[in-house]
């Protein structure tokens, strides 16, 4: 039983942090499907570098919960393979930034063996990994490259930004028929609780959150973004009157372009706020979408608020590569105030 | 046969170095070495071995001269190379799992795949890449060594559900061993103890780098020991050699012995003959008098010899098989050429489901197809 879910045995929902909530959808699948495993470099005795995987190896065995050697095209590579015997594997990449060596086994194979048979073989797995940055890790441990995957056809791309979305989408990716990319914002991993269902439950793949309604611009972000694009949106509302609509996106691929859109057509205006490098990032697919579907709706130049086009930076600088609410609030301002 | 006295001169790579370790059972003419068991095998099994490598070498000529016709894109040929694609598929229970490279076309063949079925996907059409529910082929891997770790998790998953009945060949090329993946994948198959057979067929070459400059150690088969694996060296050029030792790899991998080891990396030692593709012109990296060495112990000349010796083979069969080979080849390409692809087809298999916004992009293409018919596409708009 996890930890988590001991404590609170008995009640309908647990307060948990977002790691608890991914650690206690895992423990969820794993008890209902037996078909479900999770492997990679240190999450089994050792529960995983964040505890992502606490008490999972204690609870299901090393059979399903498999230490591997330190080799991330190998443990994507044979989760392809685990995922042509009916089982469901859920590797973990210890850091997005370690995920490179893979990269082949996903976007020439994860992404493609479905097309490559003509639909005889398809890949179910999630592919989990850390990613963002904001705190304060050595170099290659704060990288946000979710463009990479969503630009990949035969790929699902989730970012959870609640603890209540993580467990869900969690669920419903490990439910999906696809190879899904599980994209965990780590920097808010522990940053607040949230109440989370002890019940399974779904979120759907395919709906973005309207996480605070406003009438002025809309602001669409995801994963650890999500909460300064919150606060900046509070911030603006009782300091300049100015009314934010706020989209967390929650799946980048496919996007849910109904809400992207019927936001805009409200609002007029819209700015992006993503981590990741501006150039060639998941704000311009955004933008470019707005443009194609709502463009007479528009009022104010889509702003982007994003990374640098530079590699993260060590820690002494990265509040200033991040977007924080300062550059959040003073771009949602200048939109606002074209 | 003695193949240290066969080495090339200073200029030319060995084709074989030390072979003291190479399993051989026919020599070059194809008579049976003194000392070597000839596996169990019954007639009709071997017939079935030699039609297929006769079928295996017509197939490789006419796709050749079907490329050259521009009937076909770009082919890679196998010829010199179908001896060993042959036998190590027919060691292969209907049950086994085979993993191949962009030049297996006989292995996949001789594991279920239709023949007509290889040529599409050189026609352009991917439909082709459809495998019967029945069959255990995956598609072909173009991407080097990709396979090797996706074929060990496919004999991990068979061997933690308890099914180890089931034994998984990967092929790959000399070239392979040199990628991370093959590493990666072997190293895992020792720690997790797989039932797996990694052939790795060297066939001397990758494109114009020769096995030499791929790898500093004596022979690929030794960096098995290295992950905990056995290594086991072959003359791919013998069907009878190869055909005994993936015989009893793919056995152990099944069935260990008390303190044996399931997983196997198999060096079945050929040449290529031919090009790389059809795209690619040898004659600028190699000397033709390194293959003349090669050409002496051609595996369908040894299979031949080697029937006619047991009286399994007469002219009157060899002409029957000739005859039936070449019409099964000629019957494949019609049926090929009469497949037409559907431009639906490009977003068919995705996704399971098809993602709205990738529904709107088929339905975009649709609406121009109406508009302009299908010969626009292919024109410059006035």
């Amino acid at each position: 039983m996890s930890s988590t879910a001991s404590t609170q045995s008995g009640q309908n929902a647990q307060s948990l942090t977002l790691v608890e909530a991914i650690q206690d959808g895992l423990y969820t699948e794993m008890s209902q499907d037996d078909s479900v495993v999770v492997l990679g470099e240190d999450v089994g005795k050792n529960g995983g570098v964040f505890r992502a995987t606490d008490q999972l190896y204690e609870e299901f065995g090393e059979d399903r919960v498999i230490d591997t050697p330190l080799a991330e095209a190998g443990i994507v590579g044979a989760s392809i393979g685990l995922a042509q015997t009916g089982m469901k594997p859920v590797p973990e990449m210890q850091f997005m930034g370690f995920m490179y060596p893979a990269f082949d086994q996903i976007v020439s194979h994860a992404a493609r063996l479905r097309s490559r048979s003509q639909g005889q073989y398809s890949v179910p797995m999630v592919i989990r990994a850390p990613y963002g940055g904001g705190i304060r890790a050595p170099e290659h441990h704060s990288e946000s490259k979710e463009a990479f995957f969503v630009h990949e056809p035969g790929l699902k791309v989730v970012s959870p930004s609640t603890p209540y979305d993580a467990k869900g989408l969690l669920a419903a990716s490990i439910h999906d028929p696809d190879p899904v990319i599980f994209l965990e914002p780590k920097l808010i991993y522990r940053a607040f609780r949230d109440d989370v269902p002890t019940k399974p439950y779904e979120v759907s793949l395919s709906e973005a959150a309207v996480r605070r309604e406003g009438s002025d611009i809309s602001v669409y972000t995801w994963g650890a973004m999500t909460r300064p694009v919150l606060i900046a949106a509070e911030n603006l509302s009782q300091s300049h009157g100015i009314d934010v609509e706020v989209i967390d996106l929650r799946t980048l691929s496919p996007l849910d372009i109904e809400t992207i859109t019927d936001s805009f057509k409200k609002t007029g205006r819209a700015a992006i706020v993503h981590e990741a490098p501006k150039t060639g990032g998941l704000g311009a697919e955004i933008a470019t979408t707005i443009q194609e579907e709502a463009l007479v709706h528009q009022e104010a130049p889509i702003k982007r608020i994003a990374g640098f086009d530079a590699p993260m930076p060590l820690h002494s600088l990265e509040d200033y590569y991040l977007p924080q609410a300062v550059r959040i609030q003073d771009g949602i301002r200048e939109t606002v105030d074209f | 046969m003695n193949m240290k006295n066969e080495a090339g001169s200073k200029d030319v790579p060995a084709p074989v170095r030390e072979d003291s370790d190479l399993v051989q059972i026919l020599d070059a003419e194809g008579n049976v070495l003194p000392q070597a068991s000839v596996p169990d095998i019954s007639d009709r099994q071997l017939l079935e071995l030699y039609e297929t490598i006769k079928l295996a070498r017509h197939f490789d000529q006419r796709a050749i001269s079907f490329q050259r016709q521009g009937r076909l894109a770009t082919y890679a040929p196998m010829t010199g190379q179908e001896g060993s694609q042959v036998a190590t598929s027919l060691a292969l229970a209907e049950q086994d799992w085979l993993f191949p490279t962009y030049r297996e076309h006989a292995a996949k063949y001789a594991h279920g795949m239709e023949l007509a079925s290889l040529f599409e996907p050189l026609r352009g059409h991917q439909e082709g890449y459809a495998i019967p529910e029945d069959v255990n082929v995956m598609p072909e891997y173009i991407p080097i060594a990709t396979q090797v770790p996706q074929a060990m998790g496919m004999a991990w998953g068979h061997k933690l559900q308890g099914k180890t009945d089931t034994a998984v060949m990967c092929h790959l090329g000399d070239g392979a061993t040199s990628e991370g993946d093959f590493h990666e994948g072997l190293n895992f198959a020792g720690v997790f103890d797989v039932p797996a057979v990694f052939v790795c067929n060297n066939n001397q070459w990758a494109i114009s780098v020769p096995r030499e400059r791929q790898t500093a150690s004596e022979t690929i088969a030794e960096k098995a020991q290295a992950y905990g694996l056995d290594g086991v060296r072959v003359d791919g050029l013998d069907p009878l050699a190869v055909y005994k030792v993936a015989s009893e790899a793919l056995e152990k991998a099944r069935n260990p012995g008390p303190g044996e080891l399931r997983p196997t990396l198999i060096e079945s030692v050929q040449y290529r003959f031919g090009a790389h593709t059809t795209a690619d012109d040898p004659s600028v990296y190699r000397d033709e008098s390194e293959e003349e060495v090669w050409r002496d112990r051609d595996p369908v000349d040894r299979i031949e010899t080697y029937l006619y010796n047991e009286g399994i083979l007469d002219s009157d069969l060899e002409s029957e098989i000739q005859d039936s080979v070449e019409q099964e080849v000629s019957e494949a390409i019609e049926t090929a050429e009469q497949t037409a692809a559907s431009p639906d087809n490009i977003v068919e298999y995705v996704y399971e489901d098809v993602p709205a916004r990738l529904e709107q992009q088929r339905d975009e293409l649709n609406r121009l197809r109406e508009k302009y018919d299908d010969g626009a596409f292919s024109e410059v708009l006035e």
